[in-house]
């Protein structure tokens, strides 16, 4: 009996110990990352280009789930007031050695809902984890394409109707890894693989990188028509960093 | 006279010609000698050395693979599908996951085995010996090679015997995960998808039809056919439907993929027994399609006997 108590009171000690040091242990690492942060907005300046609906009649299944809604290309979507969604930012300079490797333990997911990826731009870190999933009652391939020299490499797995998510990473940064369906060869995606924190604009837009330690950085903004384009910007403690962008439209 | 010194002339240029060639197809080999040369390959007892199989690759391969492996030889052409690039180090037949390298022994079997439905034969007058070493050369133009292990090849349960029920839920698997899209409602190539399909490269490629050919692309036997969804043909629009197919519901699916065949078999036999007949999806627009596969063989159009004609 007295040994028995004795054991369990050795369990509860390891266990508070043990506790104690993933707290002490993460706590750091959260406060030091989450100094600092860079917002701004990304716009179009002229007239942006057409997008051309979809035809999806080949498959049923698709073309009901957009019966009210037609599909349309999103390969340039500018919403109100010339704002630029599905930009990816990121920092392309600026990073001391031990920011790249605080891989943030979120998980994003890229879904495939109504024959379409969504999100259609989906950033993440080099070996964040991420998951594939399908909403969708018909057979989907998912299959990233990555440039041959950039380390990382292609696969391609099905997902029939009601398959369990995938989940994968990137081993190396990448701007970026397309992804298809050959099943329905209008979906195409973007996997944005980046070293450090990242953003992606939202339909208006917008963007905030957050966890951005003090210090100068270059910032990326890379757009899949449009490429990418740089600016400089400084954050202080307390005070976050700006940077606007505008795409010419082609 | 006069056409003597031109003849001349020309035979100084041809050769001047042919030497420059051979020396700068020399510099780009000599790079990759210095690199890669020490490439090995092993399978089984056999050790392959890339050295060793220069004279074969020169003779045999380059037609079509070219110089430097990256699929431009001088036939690429007149080809289709076209020949593989070796740079990339993505191959089709492989015993390992997609996304993953194939083993030694993969590559040693699809160069005796040929690739059916291209322009890839049979190089069964090899020794194995040459072979291995051939394997060894063509890993030696990609890089993969150089810093990555093959992939850990997938198990294949025993193969359990074929019984009518096997061949029945072999098309139910068919069907709830719509290898039809592309295949077909009978297997022949000519699902909804076929048109549109493309490799990595953005070529366009087709399915493979079932009615059509005795081999498949990576062999003859059940154990191949099981291999070949599982693990995906790498560089093609086949994705690896290991994920999504159990390995006992995958011989359901071998059987009744060997239904569809052409020559005789005892799948066939048990299809016929059954009156299997090919369920169109698409048909009942009422319900949502596949989710549970009605085991009526009541409905659909094309009513042909699967593989009635080759």
């Amino acid at each position: 009996m007295k040994v028995q108590s004795r054991y369990k009171f050795l369990a509860v000690l390891a266990a508070v110990v043990l506790m104690s040091f993933a707290i002490l242990s993460s706590g750091p690492s959260v406060s030091a990352a989450g100094e600092g942060k860079i917002t701004g907005t990304v716009k179009l300046s002229g007239t942006a280009p057409h997008m051309k609906g979809i035809d999806m009649s080949k498959d049923p299944y698709c073309s009901k789930a957009h019966e009210s809604n037609p599909a349309k290309m999103e390969n340039v979507v500018v919403g109100a007031g010339g704002g630029l969604a599905n930009v990816a930012l990121y920092l392309s300079d600026g990073l001391s050695g031990s920011a790249p490797n605080a891989i943030p333990a979120t998980e994003p997911e890229f879904t495939q809902k109504g024959c379409m990826y969504s999100p259609h731009v989906m950033v993440v870190d080099v070996n964040q984890k991420f998951k594939v999933t399908t909403q969708d009652q018909t057979t989907h391939n998912i299959h990233p394409l990555p440039s041959p020299g950039s380390g990382n490499i292609g696969w391609n797995k099905s997902q029939p109707p009601g398959a369990p998510p995938i989940e994968t990473t990137w081993g190396h940064p990448e701007v970026a890894v397309t992804v298809k369906c050959n099943i329905h060869p209008w979906m195409h995606g973007w996997h944005v693989v980046v070293q450090g924190p990242y953003a992606v604009t939202d339909d208006s837009g917008n963007y905030t990188i957050n966890n951005v330690p003090p210090g100068n950085y270059t910032v990326s903004a890379w757009q899949e028509e449009y490429g990418t384009q740089t600016a400089k910007v400084t954050v202080a403690a307390g005070k976050p960093g700006t940077a606007d962008f505008t795409f010419k439209a082609k | 006279m006069r056409t003597s010194l031109l003849k001349g002339s020309l035979w100084v240029t041809a050769a001047a010609v042919l030497t420059f060639a051979n020396v700068s197809s020399a510099q780009n080999t000599e790079y990759q000698e210095q690199q890669w040369m020490g490439m090995q390959s092993h399978v089984g007892k056999l050790t392959g050395h890339a050295g060793d199989a220069k004279g074969d690759y020169r003779r045999y391969c380059v037609g079509c693979h070219g110089e430097l492996g990256d699929g431009n030889g001088e036939n690429f052409p007149w080809l289709d599908p076209k020949p593989r690039d070796f740079t990339l180090g993505v191959f089709k037949c492989r015993s390992t996951p997609t996304g993953t390298l194939p083993t030694d022994e993969d590559l040693f079997n699809t160069i005796a085995r040929g690739l059916v439905t291209s322009n890839m034969p049979q190089w069964n007058t090899f020794t194995s010996q040459q072979r291995a070493d051939l394997v060894a050369f063509v890993k030696h133009f990609s890089a993969r090679f150089q810093t990555e292990k093959p992939g850990e090849p997938i198990q294949i349960p025993p193969e359990p015997p074929v019984t009518p029920e096997r061949v029945k839920a072999g098309q139910e698997v068919y069907n709830r995960v719509q290898c039809w899209k592309c295949h077909g409602v009978e297997g022949r190539g000519n699902g909804p998808s076929a048109s549109t399909l493309t490799d990595d490269q953005s070529r366009p490629i087709a399915p493979y039809n079932f009615h059509d050919e005795i081999r498949f692309k990576c062999g003859t036997t059940d154990q191949d056919l099981y291999k070949i969804f599982m693990t995906g043909l790498d560089g093609t629009p086949m994705p690896s439907w290991s994920d999504n197919i159990k390995p006992d519901e995958a011989w359901d699916l071998v059987f009744y993929l060997r239904s569809l065949q052409p020559m005789k078999s005892k799948e066939k036999e048990f299809a016929k027994q059954l009156g299997l007949k090919p369920v169109n999806p698409n048909a009942p627009a009422a319900q949502p399609p596949a989710a549970e596969p009605t085991p009526t063989p009541t409905p659909p159009p094309p009513p042909a006997p699967p593989g009635s004609q080759p």
